[in-house]
Order: structure tokens, then sequence, then C-alpha cells
């Protein structure tokens, strides 16, 4: 970091903010209402790990969910696409909305949801038994969906992706010959191939060397057009580069909460609440 | 560093040494004897066997393998001659086990995918125990049970199987006899090692990466296209090394088999009629009335027995082991 930095932290965040393209209302997309979460609370056995979080995730925005460990923003986001109740014991109360219809709705077909909310892990999971091309495909393969060009489609994900021209060549090799930054992308094109509305990733770049975080952040950039993103991360200045919300996640050492959510810059340059600032200007955590 | 240094003398490695307490070495003492016991006990069997079986060996040479009559006779001028082949016992060893592989897998994994994915713990804990202790049956139980019980249900299942499928060549039968058949025993077995491929594909399928699991079910896959797509390809290793174990223990089986077999000196696919092989149950057949000549040729019999089912065995722990190294 430079001397400049080190004095005016925040300012620098929000310079990174503001430098970004004009912040997306919300609403204007034509891409659906997007994602809300009413009134979310999650358990793990008894122990309340997140409060009472409502939030709105337009269409075609990337929302950033930044805070210390522990405060509950990967349970969160785990809880958008009802992958949270697949640790056992868990419980959750509230709403989670995709396009204004609630996906805990008692009846409702979960696989058919996680095909409209996609996600992407903290480590690069891909299918170690397929190749790259069957890898990209395999949701397609497991929703047994059917595809007019598999080819079309195989390059289309791997382009927005960003993979494409290193891989194209050997799309029959096996996915663990990749490189980790390598794999991730594997995993967005994957998660991208079943054309979800929605993509969650949970700190899609902490297992990430600083060249292929770079990467990631352009896909995610190049993707914000067509889709709406969720990230979690740990690293503040990412979330001011790649978000157009930001969204902060505190526990006070009780259950996870929401602090303050608005627009990025705004976040990092004139937040509302004094817990916000310390933790962006990096007094804390 | 500078260039002009002169050339860089490179130590030589030094030895590392510690010096363990006496306590710890005793200790070591201890392990190690008793490992290495295991060892030499079964080096000391397999020596025995062949000290025991050699002279029937020489005799009979490859045809101890490949022939089939089974009998000792004294000649006119009062010679033993003797006729020892083991072809028809080991095809029916192979056809047996093989029947109670094609039984047992399918059921032993589908067994083990309930009890790691879909088993609520209670239930699962039950059946773990019983499972586990069906591997711990004595298997003369199993033999009376195959016998009494089994026996009359399969002869009924056999006959219809043969109704249906007699014209394909395994079901069909010289003659409509359908007691201690080959299929009969091929049950009994299955029952045998489905508790040893269960538990060792339970074993491998519980590891399967949380992660790739997670990836599957993300991706709006089912329970089951989770269990295709990520759990089978992983455990696969462990259903082939599992399924190894339980054909090692079939191999070996002798009681329980020889109760609900036929034995016949002459090799049979015909699987539902009543006339089988097995190498184990023969010798326990034969040993009671048998002169010095034709024990030679029984003790001989084990250690062919002994090598295949030790061949079978170091194939398994290969698989095994390969598998969880390669992680797949």
């Amino acid at each position: 970091m430079s001397d400049q930095t080190q004095n005016t932290p925040t300012s620098s965040l929000s310079a990174v903010a503001a430098n970004r393209a004009e912040t997306k209302v919300p609403g204007s997309s034509p891409l659906g209402t997007g994602l809300e979460a009413r009134g979310v609370h999650a358990w793990f056995d008894k122990h309340l790990a997140l409060e009472d979080v409502s939030l709105d995730f337009s269409a075609g925005t990337v929302t950033a969910l930044i805070g210390p460990s522990g405060c509950g923003k990967s349970t969160f986001i785990r809880t958008l696409n009802r992958m949270h109740e697949f640790i056992p014991h868990t419980s959750m109360a509230g709403q989670v909305l995709l396009d204004g219809k609630d996906i805990y709705e008692p009846g409702i077909d979960v696989t058919k949801i996680r095909l409209q909310i996609g996600m992407v892990f903290q480590k690069p999971n891909p299918f170690p038994s397929m190749t790259i091309g069957e890898n990209v495909l395999s949701g397609i393969k497991l929703a047994q969906l059917k595809i007019d060009n598999r080819d079309e489609l195989l390059e289309e994900c791997l382009t927005r992706a960003g993979l494409w021209a290193e891989v194209k060549d050997r799309l029959g090799a096996h996915a663990g010959g990749l490189s980790g930054g390598q794999q991730q992308r594997l995993c967005i094109a994957r998660a991208l191939a079943v054309k979800p509305k929605v993509l969650l990733m949970d700190e899609p770049c902490s297992a990430l060397d600083p060249g292929s975080t770079l990467r990631i952040e352009e896909t995610i950039s190049q993707l914000s057009k067509s889709m709406t993103i969720v990230i979690v991360t740990h690293n503040m200045q990412q979330a001011a580069r790649v978000s157009d919300y930001t969204a902060f996640f505190l526990s006070d050492g009780g259950p996870g909460q929401m602090i303050e959510v608005g627009p990025t810059n705004e976040i990092f340059s004139r937040p509302r609440d004094q817990r916000t600032e310390n933790y962006v200007t990096g007094r804390f955590g | 560093m500078s260039v002009d240094t002169p050339a860089k003398v490179i130590p030589a490695a030094r030895k590392i040494t510690t010096k363990p307490r006496v306590s710890d070495q005793i200790f070591r003492g201890v392990v190690t004897t008793f490992s290495f016991s295991a060892l030499v006990i079964l080096s000391l069997i397999a020596l025995f066997l062949l000290l025991q079986g050699f002279s029937t060996l020489r005799e009979q040479g490859f045809g101890f393998i490949t022939h089939f009559e089974w009998s000792v006779a004294t000649d006119d001028s009062g010679k033993e001659v003797a006729h020892f082949g083991l072809q028809a016992m080991l095809v029916g060893t192979v056809v047996i086990s093989f029947i109670a592989l094609i039984i047992a897998v399918p059921l032993a994994v589908l067994t083990a995918l309930f009890l790691t994915f879909y088993a609520p713990t209670s239930i699962k804990r039950i059946l773990v125990t019983l499972i586990d202790l069906m591997a711990a049956f004595p298997s003369i139980l199993y033999g009376l049970w195959g016998y009494f019980v089994l026996m009359p249900m399969a002869v009924y299942w056999a006959k219809l199987i043969n109704h249906w499928f007699g014209w394909i060549y395994i079901f069909g039968v010289p003659q409509p006899i359908f007691t201690r058949s080959p299929f009969i025993a091929g049950i009994v077995l299955s029952v045998m090692i489905i508790p040893i491929i269960t538990s060792v594909s339970r074993e491998v399928f519980s590891q399967t990466p949380l992660d790739r699991i997670q990836a599957a079910y993300a991706l709006g896959a089912t329970k089951w296209g989770m269990i295709r797509a990520v759990v089978l390809p992983f455990g696969s290793g462990g259903i082939v090394g599992g399924s190894m174990l339980g054909l090692g223990r079939a191999f070996g089986e002798t009681v329980a088999v020889f109760s609900v077999l036929n034995i016949v000196f002459r090799s049979n696919f015909q699987i539902l009629f009543t006339q089988g092989g097995n190498v184990a149950s023969m010798i326990i057949q034969k040993f009671g009335e048998a002169g010095k000549t034709e024990i030679n040729a029984l003790i001989a019999a084990g250690l062919v027995l002994f090598i295949l089912t030790l061949l079978v065995n170091f194939a398994a722990t290969f698989i095994v082991t390969k598998t969880v190294k390669s992680g797949r």
C-alpha cells in the first residue's frame, strides 16, 4: 500500500468503488425482480447464527457481503439457495423470494430452485472423475435438461467464465490437471451452463493467487450484465472493485446481523453506522 | 552474492541420529515382534502346505490343476495308482463365488448407500450393528439355515428360472434335480459376504468429499443424481475392493457350502443342477477317510486354495489403497 492509501484508506476504497461504471438502479434491469431475503434467521442446532436479515438483490446487480469471520455472511448466502439445510440439525426462519416466489414454500421442487440460483464455492470443486467438458455440462446432465447444441453451450460458458482460450484444446482432459484459478473458473462455467438467474459466490477467490483473482473479478464484471450476483468476500478491495451494493455483517458475540447496506461507494466513503466505518477503515476485523 | 567467490563447498549431508529412551525401545521391540508374528505364522502355514503337498504336486504335475478325476486304487501288482485333479473343484469354487458376488454386490452397495445417505441416525446405528453381526455369525449356522430354510425355497426359484430360461445353457439341467446346486450354495455365500462388501463400501462412501456433494446439489442435482455423479465414481474403488475381500472369503468358505452343495468331480456350469465343486468343502469331505497319499493330495489342494485366496486378497488391498490415495 502506498503512503497515501495508508493515510486515508476509506477514501481510497471509495475511489475504487467510484471508478466503477455508474451504480445500477434497482429494478431498472429487464431480468426480473431479482432475489429478496425477508427476515431471514438461521440456526445451527439451538444456536442462532443469523438474526433477521432483510436484503434485496435487484436483478442485474452485484452485491458484496462483507464482515469479519463468524458474522454469518456465509450462512446467509447459503440460505439463499437452500444449501444451508444440508448441514444436519440446522433450521431457518423468514422468506427468500425469487421473482416474488418463496423458495422455501412447502412442496416446491428444490432442485429447480438451485438451477435458477447457482453457487460457486470457496474451494474450487470440479468433479475429478469427469473431463473439463463433462464438468461444464454436468449440471445439464444432473438436472436432465435438454440442450440443442452441446459444443456451442460449452464454448459459451467457458468463454463467459474466461477459460475458453486456455482449455479449448484439451476439453477431454481431466479437470484435476488445471490450476486452482482455472478450476475455479471451470466451476463458474459449470454453474453458468444451467443458465441461472442468480449466481452466489462464497469467497470465490480466497484460495487463489492475485492473478487468478483478477481474472475472476473480470469474469464477475462480465457476468453482471446478464445476471444477479451475490458475492461473499473478505477482501474489501475486491468488494469495492466488483460490487454495486455492499452489505456489512457483524456479530457482537451474539447472532450475526446485517448492520447496513447501500451503494458500494457510499459504504466505503460515508457509511451511516460507526461500526461499518470502523471495519472498512481497517480499525478492526 | 559476489561473482568472484571461490567454488562453493557443499558439505556432505549430516547424519541425523536420535537416541530413544529405553522405555521407547522396549515398546518398539514389543510391537515389532507382534506385528511380524502374523507374517511368521502365515509363512509357516505356507511352508507346511508346501512340504506336505509337495509329493502330490511332483507326481501329478500340472495335471493337479487341469484334470478332474480324484481316485486312489491299487493295481494288480499291489502298487498304488492315484489320480488327483482339482479342475472340477476349482471351476466349482469360481462358479459359486461368482454367483455369490452377482447377488451380493448390488445388495451391499444399495445397503451402503442407504446407510450413508438416507437412513436416519437411529435406524443406521441398529442396521450397522446387525450387519456387523452378520459377519461374525458362525458359518455352520448359515449352512444349517441354507439347508433347512433356504433350500426348499431356492429349489422352487430354481425351477422357475429353469422353466423360463432353461434354453440358456447355464440355466438348463440334464435331470430335474435342483437340490444342493451351485445356485443354492451361491445364495448362501452371498448372504455371508454382504456384510464385508457393505462395510467397505460404506466406509468409502462416507469419505466422499463434502464440497463435491455440495457442488452437485448446487447444480440442481437430485439425491440420486448426486450419488451417481459424485459418490459412485468416488467410491467405485471401494466397491471393487470390498467385493474382492468378499470373494476372498467366498473362495475359502467351507462348512456352509458343504451343507448345501453336492460335490461331484465333474466341471459343471449348469448352476441349477445338483452338482458342484468347492476346494475347501472337498477337503473336508475327503479328509476323514483318506489314506496317506490322499492326505498329501488334500494338503496340496489346500495350498492351491491358499495361493488363490492370497492373490485375491492382494489384489483387493492393492485396489483399495490405490483408490484411497488417488482420492477418486
